[in-house]
């Protein structure tokens, strides 16, 4: 594919409506995060706001804006500054190669135009999640020290080794995947699993590599920040630690930023495990409907898994306590990385005797 | 190497450990108390507790109250359980005064007792919770100790410092419909307690984070002479209500559960066994109840009683006495009593010196939390930071009643 105006055109156009939908996703999943807390705790939740409080996101937005902005005097003023905004950036970025459904057909006068739904499909795809999901860390470790204050020094101390420990964790239980579809590519794994059903066995990467998906989710946790690894925001012990100094809309931005990483993580792990857009008797429903509506069903599908995601989250995080910091660790390197090498192992091991096509 | 750092200044460039204050904002410290720690990393090396935050002078001002109106100082004690102060100190003076209540009025106390201690230790529990960062159990239990209240609330009128009861007995009979809100409690409450049990006691991660955490020895503990669900769980099978029975505990027939560790997690099984014992309590004083002369609620004691108001207007009498207890005229025998209940966090202890006017010449409240706060740092050096956390929860320390 040539590079021409159009093809910039429609790729800042699909720049902007996926970071829009980014933001959007993570300002409804606060109040979705408030909504499912009450439901779990017996609780009404947010009501005021439009109706079932569905405007207070932008309450809280608004809120945060005409707060003070309170720049602590011992901080290192222009770190202070930048870890917000590092933090939201990496987060964004990511949206970045993940397929959001087939490529669809404009057809114009000057004949057929393919337009893919995917910012960029490069061949190292999860190499690049990885490599700025590291990036996102930084955010963190600046905003905590920077602040000059000891409890979110602390925070940034535990957010970097966990950061650290349950990436190893991460990239080990995806190489087994990798074996599998022999492509770094999100397209191409996305195009693998094609449908639900081949005839001869589920297409769905979750199938084949169930103790890997369970590793990537438990460790995707622990990257988010969230409960039961929501360490370095411990709000009983740290007191919030790394965006404690932090008001105003800076601390809006590393709260923001919290759950457009875990829109974008549930899309990670549709598409890697999930199918991603792909849903059972798609080749049925593509012949039915027009190319351009089948392209925004695949969208639908691949939101709904993602939402499926985002409420496990919650779910989750309303549930289970915290780990104390030791046992996070200790879950991570005795337990997690081995089970990862572990499953590599039998990975290559089935590859190897059954399905070696020498 | 440690304790050379610890003495070295704040900003010193050899200093490795850090200091850090554990209040007396942080959300940890549930009241106003803090904690100055020294940290090497995660882990705790010593901690200096600090008292006085809340502190005001209750036993100073009792000193020039009458004793009805010390009653009230009593609720801010440990206001999680504030019936129990205030019957303890009403017993107090009974023993002064050598009064005896019917037993209806004993039955009426121990039930109000039992269901605060089922609302301290349902308070205490769920924050354990809180502290390891499960919020939902809290949010389940919370809604139980509410129904609590609104019993307190058709009894006294108020909730959380309740100033319930009168020396001799209660001030009025328990109304209709809070019977049947204490009915309606017995009936539900299983089940709640049920559920915050499943969601906490075999939960792995909670598990893990208990179990070991803040422990500290049945010696030690005896030695900080440490009372109440603290003590028990180091496996010390000590309980006021058994061992020297006020309010006829001795008709009763319950268990003392205790632990073996001493840890947090061992602290938090004795609260929930206790919260079973105490419904069991409160089911037996239901039943000896029913076949009882209900409008009983009160000694026939007419200089601690108020009067019906049509019987001032009429009566000499009532009026004399009426003027008496308003005004605060009643004066008691001189002596020295102690008495002592057991509190919802331990022996709740009252020394009252009279020297027979109508204030005490000296009251001291010996106050279990006071005791256990001493403690804290023995059960914490050496641990993490989030154990001190934990403990500090699990033990239950109540600004009001550290500080009287």
């Amino acid at each position: 594919m040539s590079i021409d105006t159009f093809l910039i055109l429609e790729k800042i156009i699909l720049v902007v409506i996926i970071i829009a939908a980014s933001m959007g996703v993570a300002a409804y999943s606060t109040w979705a995060e408030r909504k499912v807390a009450a439901v779990m705790q017996d609780r009404i939740g947010p009501l005021r706001a439009g109706p079932f409080g569905l405007l207070q996101p932008l309450a809280d937005g608004g809120k945060l804006f005409f707060k003070e902005e309170i720049v602590p005097d011992n901080s290192t003023k222009w770190l202070f500054m930048l870890a917000p905004a590092m933090f939201i950036f990496t987060s964004l970025m990511t949206s970045a190669i993940i397929p959001w459904g087939p490529d669809f057909v404009i057809n114009g006068s000057e004949g057929a135009r393919t337009v893919a739904l995917q910012v960029a499909d490069i061949n190292i795809g999860i190499l690049y999640v990885f490599g700025v999901v590291s990036i996102g860390v930084y955010g963190i470790m600046l905003g905590g020290w920077a602040s000059n204050n000891k409890f979110s020094l602390l925070s940034a101390i535990r957010a970097a080794s966990q950061a650290i420990s349950y990436e190893l964790a991460l990239g080990l239980s995806l190489i087994a995947l990798l074996m599998l579809t022999g492509t770094l590519s999100l397209r191409t794994i996305v195009e693998q699993q094609h449908g639900f059903w081949d005839g001869n066995y589920f297409t769905w990467n979750f199938f084949k590599q169930p103790l890997g998906f369970v590793i990537f989710l438990v460790c995707s946790f622990a990257e988010l920040n969230r409960a039961p690894f929501d360490m370095p925001e411990s709000e009983s012990e740290l007191n919030m630690g790394y965006h404690l100094e932090y008001s105003s809309m800076k601390l809006g931005m590393f709260l923001f930023a919290e759950y457009i990483n875990m829109f974008i993580s549930s899309a990670v792990l549709a598409t890697l495990f999930f199918g991603g857009y792909n849903f059972p008797w798609m080749d049925q429903v593509q012949a039915a409907v027009p190319s351009g509506i089948f392209s925004l069903i695949c969208v639908g599908v691949l939101m709904a898994k993602v939402v499926g995601f985002i409420l496990f989250f919650m779910f989750v995080r309303w549930t289970l306590p915290r780990f104390r910091f030791d046992q996070l660790l200790n879950l991570g390197w005795t337990k997690l990385i081995p089970l990862a090498l572990f499953n590599m192992l039998v990975t290559g091991a089935v590859i190897l005797f059954f399905f070696n096509k020498k | 190497m440690v304790e050379k750092h610890i003495q070295l200044a704040e900003n010193s460039v050899e200093k490795e450990t850090t200091t850090i204050n554990l209040g007396p904002t942080h959300p940890a410290t549930h009241g106003i108390f803090q904690n100055i720690m020294e940290i090497d990393g995660e882990r705790v090396i010593k901690t200096e507790m600090t008292v006085g935050y809340i502190h005001r002078a209750f036993e100073k001002i009792a000193e020039r109250r009458p004793y009805s109106q010390i009653t009230p100082l009593t609720d801010r004690l440990n206001y999680c359980s504030a019936p129990i102060n205030n019957f303890g100190w009403h017993m107090t003076i009974e023993k002064l005064v050598g009064l005896e209540v019917p037993k209806r009025v004993d039955y009426l106390r121990v039930i109000i007792m039992e269901l605060a201690r089922i609302a301290d230790h349902l308070v205490c529990n769920s924050v354990i919770g809180v502290d390891t960062g499960a919020l939902t159990p809290f949010t389940y239990v919370f809604q139980w100790r509410e129904k609590i209240y609104e019993i307190y609330e058709g009894i006294c009128g108020s909730r959380l410092t309740t100033n319930i009861g009168r020396i001799g007995g209660f001030e009025r009979n328990f109304p209709d419909d809070t019977w049947k809100k204490i009915h309606d409690f017995m009936d539900g409450f299983p089940a709640v307690l049920k559920e915050f049990e499943t969601l906490l006691t075999r939960n792995r991660i909670f598990m893990d984070r208990c179990i070991g955490a803040g422990a500290i020895s049945a010696e030690r503990a005896l030695n900080w002479s440490m009372t109440g669900p603290n003590l028990r769980a180091t496996g010390v099978d000590y309980d006021v209500r058994v061992h020297s029975p006020y309010s006829s505990y001795n008709e009763f027939d319950f268990k003392i559960p205790v632990g073996s560790a001493g840890d947090v997690y061992d602290r938090y099984l004795v609260r929930n066994g206790e919260m079973w014992e105490s419904y069991r309590i409160i089911q037996q004083a239901l039943d000896k109840l029913k076949g009882m002369d209900s409008s009983i609620f009160h000694a026939d004691a007419p200089e601690f009683y108020l009067p019906e108001k049509a019987d001032v207007y009429t009566k000499m009498e009532a009026l004399i006495y009426h003027f008496k207890i308003v005004m605060g005229e009643t004066d008691l025998p001189p002596g020295e009593v102690y008495h002592s209940v057991e509190g919802g966090n331990g022996e709740l202890g009252y020394y009252l010196v009279s020297d027979g006017g109508r204030t005490p010449y000296r009251l001291h409240f010996r106050r279990p939390c006071f005791i256990y706060y001493q403690a804290f740092n023995e059960m914490v050096a050496g641990g993490l930071f989030s154990d001190a956390v934990v403990t500090l929860s699990s033990i239950n320390v109540i600004a009001g009643e550290l500080d009287a």
